[in-house]
């Protein structure tokens, strides 16, 4: 549905309309976890959407203050937790350009390869889900088959699928168990299909077209401005990824990768691989463009993965040992963004010498990509925002922290 | 642009209200005058050369030892951090500005510093959270409310000296 199609004056002639608020959540499928809605609306068209945040509130870095950064890896875990590899990572690596300790080439691509599986999960979440949001409940079902597969892999490399605490300050836990690579090929062979499949039911399903083609569109100096970030920057085609972009504590380890930014430049996508065609009836910006973003993103990280493989196998076996629990960090401050699949997650860390720091920050990707809903649900009907929210990809876990 | 060049010409154009800087740190720093905040961040936004469109992080941090056995080197005080990007130029800053804990030194009055969100939208949620959870006042911000503690939470939990309540509305907390 889209506004264009109800004239609101002809509304406005046959059905006298007031303006009410909706409360939408916080126990609504659709907002993704416990986030609270409100909408304000007269008769369908939506004025106004306020969202309220917190339920999930546990002031982690105030935790952060009282824990050294290694036992503070697993909260960063709880942030996104459809992400826990990701997040594990950038943490990791924000202690890492504070103790300025560079982990041994193993590692690096170890961590490569575990981030990337990493993204292709969680945007499988996001496209299942947001099939789910817009009323198609058989892409959750193949989205949740693939990650299930991607989580037995984490579960054979570190023993937990959900909270890993894996990637760790100075390397990673435990080495891959044998085998592990071989499994990881197999599951690739087997889920590029599905990438096809998975555009056959969303990308290019007519209904999916006409429920997010033109809504919820998001100037690209707006999500600018609203410090949005990952495949909601990318949707509006600004040219951006700090795998790419970012600072070199972080870049480095993509050192030698071959992979392309997934945003519309000049007019098309990246021609590397075969990829569905832009509908005629999208435009750039909108909620269709973001889920393509993510969609593309995952046939990038599938690559990557296979690269990260390659190199893993040719590197000296030696994938770093964590620091010591009461390694005293060097005093000073360290800021570190890194591109996780919902957005740049940034983490930061204040040290007064000690081996506990003074203060640590998170930056949510999410924090930044849900302030900006208000602007994308005005004048757009209430049954869009659902479509608008769901192709922000928020996980509120990471919003409330 | 490098951040020495950036401080240079912050300092040409803004003279005393740069009261300060390190580019030692890991992440090289330029502490800005409060009141001076708003007009050198739309300077560094809408400078050709700058253009600073993303405000990626508003950061409060409060400096007061309350742990004897750690040995802080500065009189208490607390911190507004301000992480800058430019997608344009593809440059870095952080800007600091340095506030008393509490305003006129009177405990419990918080600090205030000019708002940002008429510059950066995104600073409205951010300044939101450092008011909630690090109590810094936010001058012309449109909408200061509480964003992730409820509305009627006493206190401000990233303040060194923060107390935890011991019951919300008959929830025992500890």
């Amino acid at each position: 549905m889209s506004l264009e199609r109800i004239d609101p004056e002809t509304v406005e002639f046959d059905v006298r309309t007031d303006e009410i608020l909706i409360n939408m959540g916080p126990q609504h499928p659709s907002t993704h976890g416990v986030l609270r809605v409100v909408v304000r609306a007269d008769g369908e068209v939506v004025s106004e959407v306020t969202p309220h945040i917190g339920y999930l509130h546990r002031c982690a870095e105030k935790i952060g203050e009282n824990v050294t950064p290694r036992q503070w890896i697993p909260y960063t875990d709880r942030m996104d937790y459809l992400a826990g590899m990701n997040m594990n990572l950038g943490w990791a690596l924000t202690v890492e350009k504070l103790l300025r300790l560079e982990v041994p080439e193993r590692a690096r691509h170890l961590r490569v390869l575990i981030a990337e599986l990493g993204r292709i999960a969680s945007h499988l979440v996001a496209a299942g889900t947001y099939g789910l949001d817009l009323g198609s409940f058989t892409p959750f079902m193949y989205c949740f088959r693939e990650r299930e597969k991607i989580l037995d892999l984490f579960e054979l490399a570190c023993g937990a699928r959900l909270t890993y605490s894996y990637i760790t300050v100075g390397g990673v836990t435990a080495d891959l168990p044998a085998g592990w690579l071989d499994q990881c090929e197999a599951f690739l062979r087997q889920f590029e299909p599905v990438i096809d499949e998975l555009h056959a039911v969303l990308t290019s399903n007519a209904i999916f077209i006409r429920r997010t083609a033109k809504i919820g569109i998001l100037p690209p100096e707006v999500a600018i401005s609203y410090g949005c970030t990952g495949p909601v920057l990318r949707g509006s085609g600004v040219d951006w990824d700090l795998r790419r972009d970012g600072e070199p504590w972080y870049t480095k380890m993509y050192e030698g990768y071959r992979f392309e930014v997934i945003a519309q430049v000049s007019g098309h996508y990246p021609q590397d691989h075969k990829y569905p065609p832009v509908p005629a009836a999208a435009v750039l910006g909108d909620s269709w463009h973001r889920f393509y973003v993510r969609m593309l993103e995952v046939v990038q990280s599938v690559d990557l993965v296979r690269q990260a493989i390659e190199r893993y196998r040719g590197s000296p076996p030696d994938c770093g040992a964590p620091v010591r629990l009461t390694q005293k960090l060097p005093k000073g401050e360290a800021y570190l963004e890194t591109e996780a699949p919902k957005g740049q997650m940034g983490f930061m860390i204040i040290s007064d010498g000690a081996a506990i720091p003074w203060r640590v920050r998170a930056r949510s990707s999410s924090f930044c990509n849900l302030s900006v809903t208000s602007e994308l649900c005005r004048g757009c009907l209430i049954a869009d925002v659902p479509a608008v929210l769901g192709s922000l990809d928020i996980v509120l876990g990471e919003i409330d922290r | 642009m490098d951040v020495p060049s950036i401080l240079q010409r912050l300092s040409d154009r803004f003279g005393p209200q740069i009261t300060g800087s390190n580019l030692e740190a890991i992440d090289p720093w330029i502490e800005v005058a409060a009141d001076a905040l708003p007009e050198v961040c739309r300077f560094l936004r809408d400078e050709p050369e700058l253009r600073f469109n993303m405000l990626n992080c508003i950061t409060g941090v409060d400096y007061l030892q309350v742990d004897p056995k750690r040995k802080l080197e500065c009189e208490p005080h607390v911190e507004v951090i301000y992480h800058l990007t430019s997608l344009v130029c593809k440059h870095r800053l952080v800007l600091k500005v340095r506030l008393p804990r509490w305003k006129d030194g009177i405990e419990g009055q918080l600090p205030e510093v000019p708002s940002v969100a008429g510059i950066w939208s995104t600073a409205n949620w951010h300044e939101r959270e450092v008011y909630d959870l690090s109590g810094i006042y936010f001058t012309g911000h449109p909408d200061l409310r509480r964003i992730l503690c409820p509305e009627d939470w006493v206190g401000h939990p990233l303040r060194k000296d923060y107390q935890m309540p011991t019951e919300y509305h008959g929830i025992r907390a500890r």
